[in-house]
């Protein structure tokens, strides 16, 4: 009896034995992540988390009789946030979230065209590829800071800019001037990243769809918005949304190359570090907070909306082929070869 | 937020570093009190680009073996210095004991009680250096720093234009200096040529341009009593000296974006007749390797002012002793050490950076070597400093945007300074 009961027992315990295998798995899983998880969690949670709690706080801005600053922060509830929106500190508050949305959309507009222009022109095969692709890269290997330099000599008074326009421009005084400076010099420096994205895109679209579409008759143009665009669609979507979120943290190129303080370029990140810079910490971390929601509110659009697939989650619907990413593209390839061999028919019909 | 995530990890760091800093000796810690302690210190200052800096630290090393002064170099923008100052204090960090602070960081720091208050009497050498300086170590009468270098505006003009036009002595007010303008104009040699130009881009410089137009025009912007006194008629009477400057063309238009060095290259080029800069100028100007079209053709004078001589801004810097370090003992006997005669000589030698010793700049053999010493001098003895406040930043952001609306012609000087005073209250009252 006592022999047979396990043996009774067995086909009962098989389920839950599976189970433990799943569990067994899963626990080593964690413990072999849990490093990764330690690290991120300091990294990124613990700054997240007390950005959110310091912007709560105030500290520093009264003086005892002696002249002395009173030591402490004080809880203030939401009160840095209120103040980001009333009087003074509103109406800059709202001219940089003008100029950091001016600057989102003008440049990463701009950029896109240019960039997909770069990829187009990469792409192509020709003697000396090899030198443009390097040149047209060279933008954006080189440092923000360091490009927001040589762009700040170029349009000074005495620059080189100034003498090929043939008259004098004040560039770093405030005004659109400024504002165009900007422009100009983040679409150099940031075009060659879409450049770079979109050239990628590009050269997983098989050669043949091409032939197809010259069969056909398909004009330059045609063949562009028809093929290429849709193409590469996943590719350029990524590229975009990477350069929005980068634009609408701009900084340093507004700071060096025009300067803190000017109206006319001044963004949200530079309000968080004057902020900061004046020992203001508590509103310092309730600007970089709102910032960080208009960031987030932005891409959870952009994602919604043009479906761009950023973390390779269509990957996992790839038998339904539904929304973007790879599967999307697949889908489309696989539309696009029956038009090959259409292609194929039609070129036969003719003959 | 990633700004954010910086900052706080870099605060991390910070106080990482400094608890990982074990002390060799002594209590240190937050007391701000007593200067006692003795051993090894640190001493943070901002990028060394003379190389000098190291051998007067060394020349200290050996002869203090077991209180060694280890040198941590800061970036060489001054915002970013006063950065890691302020985050070494904010960590409580004893990482620096010695800071080498801006003279216009006193208040602040000071007031935040992120520097220990030094007795004036562990200074002995105090009263031999020029009082202006001095002043700019102290916050509400108290001694928080020793002033080791200083700086004053200096006015350089061409000389050999000026004696073409039958001018033999500098300007000492700005209406002598737009009448020997209309002199000079007259000469074929002067084409092209502005009259003067100092820095006025929105910055640091542009503070320091408008407190000496004020200051010479016999206004204020913050009084004696602590209190911003800037919407007067003298105020009033120096700004419109700049603002119509730029209307009349006497400052060229592009002046609007000068710091010092665009306005250098200007003064170089011979594109100017008087410039307003310090003294750093002076030798790179008479470089003969072709860099500078003026060498030996400028001289330098005070600056002028409304009715007589101008009143500069002044520079130069602070030793003042962190409150958070270890070893204060040591701290003070190694800026008095740097503070002394023999060893601001041998910086003066070395790197030509203004000392704070009133009998160096009588030495006749620095004087023969650095002609500029003795109008430096004047400059420096009637100099005032930039407003004592513990906003520094925001008083300081907040004069920039007054003048630079005044001087760019989008503001009247009389709302500009209206304006500012408003500003300038809220900034200061609590």
């Amino acid at each position: 009896m006592t022999a047979t009961a396990p043996v009774v027992d067995r086909p009962a315990k098989k389920p839950k034995r599976e189970q433990r295998f799943d569990e067994g798995t899963g626990r080593l899983a964690a413990v072999l992540l849990s490093p990764t998880l330690v690290v991120l969690a300091l990294v990124v949670l613990f700054p997240i988390i007390s950005a959110l709690r310091e912007s709560l706080f105030q500290s520093g801005q009264h003086l005892d009789a002696n002249g002395f600053v009173v030591q402490g922060s004080t809880f203030v509830g939401l009160q840095n946030y209120a103040d980001i929106f009333r009087g003074d500190t509103g109406h800059r508050f709202w001219n940089a979230f003008y100029n950091t949305t001016f600057f989102t959309v003008v440049c990463v507009v701009l950029e896109t065209v240019l960039g997909v222009a770069m990829a187009l022109i990469m792409h192509k095969a020709f003697r000396g590829r090899g030198i443009v692709r390097a040149s047209i890269l060279v933008p954006w290997a080189i440092p923000t800071i360091i490009s927001a330099l040589l762009w700040k000599w170029i349009f000074q008074a005495d620059g080189v800019f100034n003498a090929i326009i043939g008259t004098q421009v004040l560039w770093s005084t405030d005004g659109w001037q400024a504002k165009l400076s900007i422009v100009i010099a983040d679409t150099w420096k940031t075009a060659p990243f879409i450049g770079l994205l979109v050239l990628a895109g590009l050269q997983t679209i098989p050669a043949e769809v091409y032939e197809a579409a010259k069969v056909d008759g398909a004009s330059a143009w045609k063949t562009f918005t028809r093929i290429t665009l849709p193409l590469v669609k996943p590719a350029l979507l990524v590229a975009v949304l990477f350069r929005i979120l980068d634009t609408l943290r701009i900084f340093d190129l507004p700071f060096v190359l025009v300067g803190p303080h000017k109206d006319s370029v001044e963004t949200l990140s530079m309000l968080a570090y004057d902020e900061a810079f004046n020992v203001r910490f508590g509103p310092a971390a309730a600007y970089a907070t709102v910032l960080f929601l208009y960031v987030a509110v932005v891409a959870y659009m952009f994602v919604k909306i043009l479906g761009a697939d950023v973390i390779g989650e269509a990957r996992a619907k790839k038998p339904g082929g539904g929304g973007g990413g790879k599967g999307w593209r697949r889908k489309n390839a696989v539309k696009a070869s029956p038009g090959t061999s259409v292609g194929a028919v039609s070129m036969g019909g003719g003959v | 937020m990633a700004f954010v995530a910086v900052a706080g990890s870099l605060v991390l760091l910070a106080a990482a570093c400094g608890s990982g800093n074990s002390g060799s000796s002594s209590s240190g810690g937050s007391s701000t009190g007593a200067l006692d302690g003795r051993g090894p210190i640190t001493f943070a200052t901002g990028k060394d680009t003379s190389g000098f800096l190291p051998k007067q630290i060394a020349a200290w090393n050996s002869a203090h073996p077991n209180e060694k002064v280890e040198l941590k170099e800061l970036p060489e923008s001054a915002d970013a210095q006063r950065q890691q100052m302020v985050q070494n204090a904010q960590a409580k960090s004893d990482a620096f004991t010695v800071l080498n602070m801006d003279v216009v960081w006193t208040s602040e720091f000071a007031a935040n009680q992120w520097i220990t208050q030094i007795p004036e009497d562990k200074v002995p050498d105090l009263g031999k250096l020029i009082p202006a300086t001095v002043e700019t170590a102290k916050y509400r009468d108290k001694l928080y720093g020793v002033p080791i270098t200083s700086d004053g505006g200096l006015l350089y003009y061409r000389k050999d234009l000026l004696t073409k036009a039958g001018v033999t002595t500098p300007p000492a007010t700005w209406a002598d200096m737009l009448t020997d303008c209309q002199k000079v104009a007259a000469l074929p040699e002067a084409k092209g040529m502005s009259c003067y130009a100092g820095q006025f881009e929105k910055y640091e410089g542009l503070t320091v341009n408008f407190s000496e137009a004020i200051n010479s025009a016999g206004g204020v912007i913050v009084g004696k009593d602590g209190k911003p006194n800037v919407n007067t008629p003298e105020a009033k009477a120096g700004l419109e000296e700049l603002v119509n400057g730029f209307k009349t063309g006497a400052i060229p238009k592009e002046a609007i974006t000068y710091t010092e060095e665009p306005s250098r290259r200007a003064f170089q080029d011979g594109k100017l007749l008087f410039l307003r800069n310090w003294p750093y100028v002076y030798s790179l100007a008479n470089k003969t390797d072709g860099s500078s079209k003026v060498a030996g053709k400028f001289a330098v004078s005070p600056l002028p002012g409304k009715a007589g001589p101008g009143v500069s801004s002044l520079g130069g810097h602070d030793y003042a002793i962190s409150a958070f370090a270890k070893n204060k003992a040591t701290a003070v006997d190694f800026i008095n050490f740097m503070a002394s005669e023999a060893r601001q000589k041998a910086n003066l030698e070395a790197t030509s950076q203004a000392p704070t010793w009133q009998s160096l700049y009588d030495d006749p053999t620095l004087g023969k070597q650095f002609p500029y010493l003795a109008p430096l001098k004047a400059s420096i003895l009637g100099a005032q400093p930039r407003p004592k406040v513990v906003k520094y930043g925001d008083v300081t952001a907040a004069i920039q945007a007054a003048a630079y609306g005044a001087l760019s012609g989008t503001v009247a000087p009389d709302k500009a300074l209206a304006d500012l005073q408003t500003k300038l209250q809220s900034l200061i009252t609590n």
